[in-house]
């Protein structure tokens, strides 16, 4: 039967992990020493192996025969709910480390809340995923501190990222409106209760890494009602062509 | 100009348990600068493919090997003492677990 | 390190080393080995793992535009795979006593060496195909060869090599089989990639066996244990047989069976292309070189970041203690 509600909230969860982790595979053959390409590639390899399970049980709970490939490669930008963070581009190494912390710290906090969900399949989905991005986490939070009190270019570098990210993690923590009924199910979590534990967490390895924590200001947002920034287009653009140019075809 | 700051990281050697119980074994190397940073590096690199459960990580330069000058007397000496060996000793026959 | 042990004269050594070789010892790091050797190790071995490097290159061009999330995962693992193995193979030659660091500033500065067939472009979805199934078709047999050699940690190296590749041909044959049974497009696709990339991969295995200069002394010491002609004609008679079974044709129209041996007999390579594309005018020898360049520039305050903040937490420990 249809689910139009949990479709959407799945698509928020999918489209995340499945942008970043593009975002990620572009480092792949280009990253700064061989030992962290292969790293990054896990990374990549790890978000959009969760982006594939979330989205083929969305499709599933739509119900109008798409799976999971229809949803990644035959939606326009707009129809894609990913936050804006996700989809930035890869900038640097240290912005590309620090998004990863960032981000990497909020998906632990909500793939831990959805392994409790009432919704056995996705707490499935969630309770594998969430040590994935433990190591997500721990991976990019090591890296934070040895950029943040490396050298002088590196700090100033990473200082530089987390100010210029900051304004895109409020919209992590803005619980959507048209969920509420989800989470009094249980199915999906209220993602405004996590926003002080992240803080915290955050400004833990921002202060060990001798980095400033932003002062709050204006934060960014839209993506999840589909209003993105003008680089998911040309992101989709890219991902999308071959699919595209071939309707129908089977690869 | 950065290319005096450039250092090559150090080589760490890695030991990896493929199951619970199994001794570590030495799979190869990655470069790293410290231990924690050395441990993320051989679990990305060699546990790609569920290989362990356990890693070890070991500076390279903290390990001495044996020469191969000293393979006459370090191990030859070992060849007539068969006495170290299970297989030395008779055991009655029927006796099938020992 | 240990002192110098007392050596013995070194044609005694020699015999000594080439007995070790005939008996098909493994010839270890701290063992003796003549110079010639070690150099000739380091030479083949580093173009090994640089050419794993930047065989990243082409394949990672179509990271972001693989047609399903099932192929844009396998083609991640696979060039992921592709750089772990430019990770073990640094690392066995690094027992040779050189460093990764100045290697790869030997490739960066031009000056060392790696496989001609990534300086051609990947300009179509089959083309990631081809080259699971052509290259990596190629680089197995190769490094079956290789998984032999007598150099311990270079053979040791490509038997996990070996292990982990046999996804990568597979997973390329698939991508053509698929291609082949798809639509009228689908199937031009990948005839136009396999005519492309068909002589190149014949050219991986190197000059004819007469005009190979380095071959005999390889062989001669174990690091190869079959000619170039030899393992081409290997690689040739395996792949013919699945360009049929999947209706792809090979394009040599000179291509015969020959009864008597067994084997499939091409017509003739055009070596003025090999060594055109050796002296670095293939259609991408430029922008691999740059984009290997780029990354290592970019990646140099990363890298140097590691290492100060590695020296600071050595230095506060040791005030602490």
């Amino acid at each position: 039967m249809a689910d139009l509600a949990l479709f959407g909230a799945l698509a928020r969860i999918g489209d995340d992990r499945l942008v970043l982790g593009h975002r990620t595979s572009e480092w792949c053959g280009h990253g700064p020493i061989l030992e962290e390409d292969i790293a990054l590639s896990n990374i990549a390899l790890d978000l959009i192996g969760q982006a594939n399970h979330v989205l083929t049980y969305a499709g599933a709970t739509e119900g109008a025969g798409r799976d999971q490939d229809a949803l990644a490669y035959f939606r326009d930008a707009a129809d894609y709910r990913n936050a804006l963070l996700c989809e930035l581009p890869n900038g640097d190494f240290g912005v590309t480390i620090v998004r990863h912390f960032l981000y990497g710290v909020f998906s632990v906090l909500q793939w831990d809340a959805l392994s409790k969900s009432t919704d056995e399949t996705l707490a499935g989905i969630a309770a594998k995923s969430v040590k994935e991005a433990r190591y997500h986490v721990r991976h990019a939070g090591e890296w934070v501190i040895r950029l943040g009190d490396g050298t002088a270019e590196s700090h100033r570098r990473a200082q530089d990222a987390v100010d210029a990210l900051w304004a895109y993690t409020g919209e992590l923590f803005v619980q959507p409106a048209d969920e509420s009924a989800l989470v009094a199910a249980g199915i999906t979590a209220d993602v405004s209760l996590l926003h002080a534990t992240w803080q915290s967490q955050v400004a833990s390895v921002l202060h060990r890494a001798t980095l400033t924590v932003p002062a709050s200001g204006w934060m960014q947002g839209g993506g999840r009602t589909g209003l993105h920034t003008e680089h998911l287009g040309h992101l989709l653009a890219e991902m999308q062509i071959v699919a595209r140019s071939h309707p129908g075809a089977k690869w | 100009m950065t290319q005096s700051t450039d250092r090559p990281w150090p080589v760490w050697e890695v030991f990896t348990q493929g199951k619970d119980g199994e001794p570590h074994q030495h799979t190869g190397s990655v470069h790293a600068t410290d231990a924690e940073h050395a441990l993320q590096n051989a679990r990305d690199a060699y546990a790609r493919r569920n290989e362990g459960v356990s890693l070890w990580v070991v500076p390279s330069a903290a390990i001495t090997a044996s020469t191969p000058e000293d393979m006459g007397p370090f191990f030859d000496p070992a060849n007539d003492k068969v006495y170290r060996h299970p297989l030395f000793y008779k055991v009655p026959k029927g006796v099938k677990v020992f | 390190m240990t002192p110098p042990p007392v050596v013995a004269e070194d044609s005694m050594r020699l015999a000594e080393f080439e007995a070790r070789i005939a008996r098909d010892e493994s010839i270890e790091p701290k063992d003796w080995m003549p110079e010639r050797y070690r150099k000739q190790l380091v030479r083949m071995m580093s173009q090994h793992a640089h050419s794993e490097v930047v065989g990243m290159l082409p394949e990672g061009n179509w990271i972001t535009r693989a047609p399903s999330l099932r192929r844009k995962m396998i083609l991640i693992a696979k060039v992921q795979d592709e750089g772990g193995h430019g990770l073990y193979i640094y690392c066995g030659t690094e027992t040779l006593g050189v460093d990764r660091h100045d290697l790869v500033q030997d490739l960066l500065d031009g000056k060392a060496k790696y496989s001609s067939i990534f300086n051609y472009p990947t300009l179509s979805w089959a083309d990631i195909g081809t080259i699971g199934w052509l290259v990596d078709g190629a680089a197995i047999v190769n490094q079956t060869m290789l998984a032999k050699a007598s150099y311990g940690p270079y053979a040791r190296a490509m038997v996990r090599i070996c292990k982990e590749e046999n996804f990568h041909k597979r997973q390329g044959y698939e991508i053509m089989a698929t291609l082949s049974g798809g639509t009228g497009a689908q199937r031009a696709m990948a005839q136009d990639a396999l005519n492309r990339w068909w002589w190149p991969s014949l050219m991986m295995f190197g000059p004819h066996d007469a005009d190979s200069p380095n071959s005999d002394e390889l062989m001669r010491w174990g690091i190869k244990r079959k000619s170039n002609d030899e393992l081409r004609q290997r690689y040739v008679n395996l792949t013919i047989a699945q360009a049929k079974a999947i209706d792809l044709t090979v394009p040599d129209p000179d291509l015969r069976y020959d009864e008597a041996s067994g084997d499939w007999i091409t017509g003739p390579i055009d070596w003025d292309e090999f060594w055109r594309v050796v002296k670095g005018n293939g259609p991408c020898n430029k922008e691999r070189l740059a984009a290997r360049q780029k990354a290592h520039a970019d990646g140099a305050w990363v890298r140097e970041a590691a290492m100060a903040y590695a020296d600071k937490k050595a230095s506060r420990t040791t005030e602490a203690a």
